[in-house]
């Protein structure tokens, strides 16, 4: 169990480890990499990966956030908290849809929001 | 106007934030940068602190309907400063064109094995 309990510990560090290398690389979140890792590697469904991988982002975005904001004072307060209205309705809407569709559903809209995203980089 | 649609593209982000568990700033950062006139570095770093709300409000969400494993999350977030400190060095070694054609061919990866296994556990 304790074992178990070590190697599971080390899949998580290597996952923060490679959200983090792609948040740097790639100025994103690192949701991208967080849900499907884990659900490929410990077997999780998908509600559980991408309630989990919110709450690693807000420690993720939080450094950023701080680092940005506090070292290079690139945050606009006002703009961002403001926006942050309308996206904060978002999230409870986008929860809320979740817990109604099948786990399935939740996968092949990840997929979908990949293949957008893979579209859009290699068009630009 | 300009501020409706960037309202509109806000809530489109926290949309995906909650349907997807991703932070939202792919659609957050051209609602501010497009419409809201912020520059390139300005519009990514207020994304974060948008992220960060939006992440928050999601997680405990998501926590009341049972799906927050908490203490995975920490380790993730904590250990994620040295995996930014080595991707901004590679980005800095790697040219653009390169990065986002890799991030491009991985995207399609994932997204191939995502759908493969939903089909699997339907056989």
């Amino acid at each position: 169990m304790a074992g178990a309990s070590r190697e599971h510990t080390l899949k998580l560090a290597a996952i923060g480890t490679l959200a983090g290398i792609f948040s740097g690389l790639f100025g994103v979140g690192g949701g991208t990499v967080i849900v499907p890792l884990l659900i490929f590697w410990f077997g999780y469904g998908e509600r559980l990966a991408t309630g989990t991988s919110l709450g690693a982002i807000v420690l993720i975005g939080l450094l950023g956030a701080l680092a940005q904001g506090g070292l290079y004072g690139n945050v606009h307060l006002a703009t961002g908290l403001l926006l942050s209205i309308p996206a904060i309705a978002g999230v409870v809407m986008g929860t809320a849809i979740q817990q109604r569709i099948s786990q399935r559903a939740v996968s092949l809209l990840f997929a979908a929001l990949l293949i957008g995203i893979a579209i859009e980089l290699i068009l630009k | 106007m300009d501020i409706l649609i960037a309202a509109l593209i806000a809530i489109a982000g926290g949309l995906a934030g909650g349907l997807v568990g991703v932070g939202g700033g792919i659609l957050f950062v051209p609602a501010l940068t497009i419409f809201l006139g912020l520059s390139q570095v300005e519009g990514e770093s207020t994304s974060l602190l948008m992220i960060v709300i939006v992440a928050l409000v999601g997680a405990y969400r998501q926590s009341s309907y049972g799906n927050l494993e908490l203490r995975d999350a920490l380790i993730i977030g904590a250990l994620s400063p040295l995996g930014v400190l080595i991707g901004v060095v590679v980005a800095n070694e790697v040219s653009q064109r390169t990065l986002e054609l890799s991030f491009a061919a991985l995207a399609l990866y994932i997204a191939y094995g995502l759908v493969r296994r939903v089909l699997s556990e339907e056989a």
